[in-house]
């Protein structure tokens, strides 16, 4: 018998059994996570394959005939804007959120389930569209996923006439989309967690995640209302973000707008969405080394409350992204002021997570591997961020290959080791077999190495001085020879790169079918996702019954207990204690 | 206080289970829905606010000629808003008399004041749309300065809400159309009613901001840091 209710009501209900009502129009918050997470894949190996075709030709340039500086800003824009947006943030939160949330808490399935199901079909519309860009006249924006005006909308950037439009909508799309996912997250995370779930016994992940969500929620307005207004600029005619301006000649009947303001609309998006991306992985990254560790999560309650100081003070730096654009330049210190203080509780998740570490049982499994490989990357991509956060030193790096390395390191590389580290960690419970061990290492290996390559030596190229965005360097004084070999040398890393990405896909369809059976909880979790009935969970997640929660997710190598994990779900009067030492010792005489 | 003390809690310490009271099913069914309206409404507000400071931005440009201030501006005089408004209030307060009757059980008087409540919102938005016309008539489209074009991006993001809102209306309409239980009509008309008058008060700030001037604009842009 299924059911589906609430948290801890069951009613019975009858599971959908034709292909079609399980697989396609799903409620099911599992099915509708792992379709979240093909199309985000799917999207971002579109986007993988547009960031080779851009490293080929900063590589090797003068060799490619099909690379033209207009495609060549058109694969730029449209790699970012995919990989931020529809890569990301989608797999994130609608693909582990969709999944964990209702397991990690112990509920049955969303709080909106139709809802649920809406929002993912409308993920694939903007999808759709976006992709739908490609083939108009003109092709995809080019304008830089910024999508800065006025040059977006203007005569002589590519894609200046359809494809912005394009562009626009499917973001607006993706609002809506993200909109009622993120309605469900919140709603099911406050309402339906199971008997004894309180806030504080919640796993990391579901802290990352309902935070993330809040701020997705108030953030992605912000992005909702500049492509409302740079639509109707583009298509009606009105000039909210366009100054009166002579374009190739011509005078436009633009008059009065201002492109600032549309900077700051949207950083005050895209300054939260760089945590909307973070602290889902925050989470994530928390369990897995807490779990690989064998051991409680170091802070436990510092880090939540980092998580919510995180959320709150990222609405209070976007202008950090704008000290070149001519504002007001007192904002530059008020806002330099806020980038160093979010870097505090930051640090401190940094230092919790070693902490974690330190003198843990650690298993370098492959979850793991890629959680340290996280550590990494995250303080480097952390650190140049401090540097980038001060004015004066932003100024001379803006629009650099440093500022590339940066926001590559910390909010490309980082996020997506994670999200790797997770794909490994929770895929024995999604499919119930464990991925090949030694194709996974190798993937990890050449993914860190290979992406360090790529970006450590970009910052010296920043330091050069080296313009991001330029299609060719053509004859530049400042810049030496050497600069052609490093370009060409990063293009060959990110090339390799990419390829194991293909030995990670193809483990995943391997192991589904060839892989060992993973078995009830082969990590010896904590966490309810893996305390289910059923390996990988069945509709309706519990069977008759939801679990009820006696401690938090993190009891690990619990001194006087003899197994070194106790599952939340487990009763104390259960939790079977170590023998008293004199006893065992009598017992081994 | 409550907050508070959930943030604080020491979760590494403790073993038992907290005895937490659960409502029946249908109880939680309706907070669920209380507490997604009330972050849906947050993000309508969020919107509207983002619309509200770029528009307070704009009015500091030169060449933003405000649409009220003098007799002679499109809105000086305000009596046709004055008409919408109150077919707008007419309709929350039908929406709120709606709930009430569910509440009584009197399905007659609520099937008939949900129906009149969501005519005089279609009511409200056709005169919005005569208003369009007319402004456009007299010179100040979309196109013709920054201040005609927020009137015409404002009432219409309004209107584009309470379409959607006229859309949700089905379903409590279901419900008495298939007599459900009174509380299930009044619960599903509560929330249909608060959106209503969020609309309204969000249309009234609107009204507010659309007819002011100048030096207005400039101490609110003051007021929200805009300005020195």
């Amino acid at each position: 018998m299924k059911y589906t209710a609430i948290a801890d009501q069951p009613v019975e209900m009858h599971e959908p059994s034709s292909f079609i009502g399980k697989y396609v129009w799903s409620q099911d918050h599992k099915v509708i996570a792992i379709q979240y997470s093909l199309t985000a894949v799917f999207v971002g190996l579109v986007a993988l394959v547009l960031s080779g075709l851009m490293r080929l030709q900063l590589g090797f340039p003068d060799t490619f005939d099909f690379i033209n500086p207009n495609s060549y800003l058109q694969f730029v824009t449209m790699h970012g804007m995919i990989m931020v947006v529809y890569l990301l943030t989608a797999l994130l939160l609608g693909g582990f959120g969709n999944y964990l949330i209702p397991l990690m808490i112990g509920a049955r399935d969303m709080a909106f389930p139709y809802l649920n199901m809406l929002s993912y079909w409308t993920y694939l519309l903007a999808v759709i569209v976006l992709l739908a860009s490609f083939f108009v006249p003109g092709g995809p924006t080019g304008g830089g996923w910024t999508l800065y005006p006025p040059q977006t909308i203007l005569r002589g950037t590519p894609g200046y006439d359809w494809g912005i439009i394009f562009m626009l909508v499917s973001l607006a799309i993706f609002i809506v989309a993200f909109t009622m996912g993120g309605l469900n997250y919140v709603t099911t995370i406050l309402q339906a967690r199971a008997p004894g779930m309180t806030l504080m016994r919640m796993p990391l992940t579901i802290w990352g995640i309902f935070i993330a969500t809040i701020m997705g929620l108030l953030a992605f307005p912000a992005l909702l209302v500049s492509a409302i207004m740079m639509l109707m600029d583009k298509i009606v005619g009105t000039s909210f973000f366009m100054p009166a301006l002579v374009s190739l000649g011509e005078t436009l009947d633009y008059s009065g707008g201002s492109p600032l303001l549309f900077q700051h609309l949207f950083w005050f998006f895209g300054h939260p969405e760089v945590y909307i991306v973070a602290l889902p992985a925050f989470g994530m990254v928390s369990d897995v080394l807490a779990t690989h560790a064998r051991k409680n999560i170091f802070g436990y309650r510092m880090m939540v409350w980092a998580i919510v100081i995180i959320g709150a003070l990222s609405f209070v730096v976007w202008a950090h992204h704008m000290y070149v654009s001519g504002m007001n330049p007192t904002f530059g210190f008020f806002f330099a002021t806020t980038t160093l203080i979010i870097a505090v509780p930051t640090a401190i998740k940094v230092y919790n997570w070693v902490l974690t570490l330190w003198r843990g049982n650690i298993h370098l499994t492959v979850p793991m591997l890629f959680a340290i490989g996280f550590i990494f990357t995250f303080i480097h991509g952390g650190l140049s961020g401090l540097f980038l956060g001060n004015v004066v030193i932003d100024v001379p790096l803006s629009d650099t290959y440093f500022v590339v390395a940066h926001f590559h390191l910390v909010m490309g590389v980082s996020p997506i080791m994670v999200l790797f580290a997770a794909i490994y960690h929770w895929y024995p419970l999604i499919t119930g077999r464990m991925f090949h061990n030694g194709l996974a290492k190798l993937h990890f290996w050449v993914t860190f190495l290979g992406t360090y390559s790529v970006f450590l030596p970009m910052h010296y190229l920043g330091f050069l001085g080296l313009p991001r965005r330029y299609f060719a360097m053509g004859e530049t004084s400042f810049v030496p020879d050497s600069v052609a070999s490093v370009n060409a040398s990063i293009t060959v890393a990110a090339l390799i790169v990419a390829l194991a990405q293909l030995v990670f896909l193809a483990n995943l369809f391997w192991s589904l079918r060839h892989g060992p059976k993973a078995g009830h909880n082969p990590w010896g979790a904590t966490s309810l996702e893996w305390q289910t009935p059923d390996v990988p969970p069945h509709h309706g997640n519990w069977g008759p019954e939801v679990p009820k929660v006696y401690r938090w997710a993190y009891s690990y190598s619990v001194p006087e207990v003899k197994a070194d994990f106790i599952p939340q779900n487990l009763p104390p009067e259960e939790v079977i204690a170590n023998e008293p030492a004199d006893e065992q010792r009598e017992r081994e005489s | 206080m409550k907050l508070w003390r959930a943030l604080t809690e020491k979760s590494w310490l403790d073993q038992s289970l907290p005895t937490v009271e659960v409502g029946t099913l249908a109880e939680r069914d309706f907070t669920s829905k209380r507490i997604a309206l009330c972050v849906f409404l947050v993000i309508v507000t969020v919107v509207f606010s983002l619309f509200v400071v770029t528009f307070l931005t704009h009015s500091l440009y030169p060449g933003f000629q405000a649409l009220a201030g003098e007799p002679w501006r499109p809105l000086g005089d305000t009596s046709q808003l004055w008409v919408n408004t109150g077919l707008l209030v007419l309709s929350s307060a039908l929406m709120q008399l709606s709930v009430n009757s569910a509440r009584a059980g009197k399905p007659g008087y609520c099937l008939a004041s949900l129906l009149s409540a969501a005519l005089f919102t279609l009511l409200f938005l056709l005169a919005q749309l005569w208003l369009w016309q007319q402004l456009s008539g007299m010179g100040y489209g979309v196109r013709s300065n920054p201040s005609s074009s927020y009137f015409f991006l404002f009432t219409g993001v309004h209107g584009i809400h309470l379409l959607g809102g006229l859309l949700v209306l089905a379903r409590p309409l279901s419900h008495i159309w298939h007599a459900s239980k009174a509380e299930v009509i009044s619960k599903s008309l509560r929330l249909c009613a608060v959106y209503w008058h969020y609309l309204l008060a969000v249309w009234l700030i609107l009204f507010f901001l659309l007819t002011r001037s100048p030096e207005t604009y400039r101490f609110l842009a003051v007021l929200c840091g805009l300005e020195a």
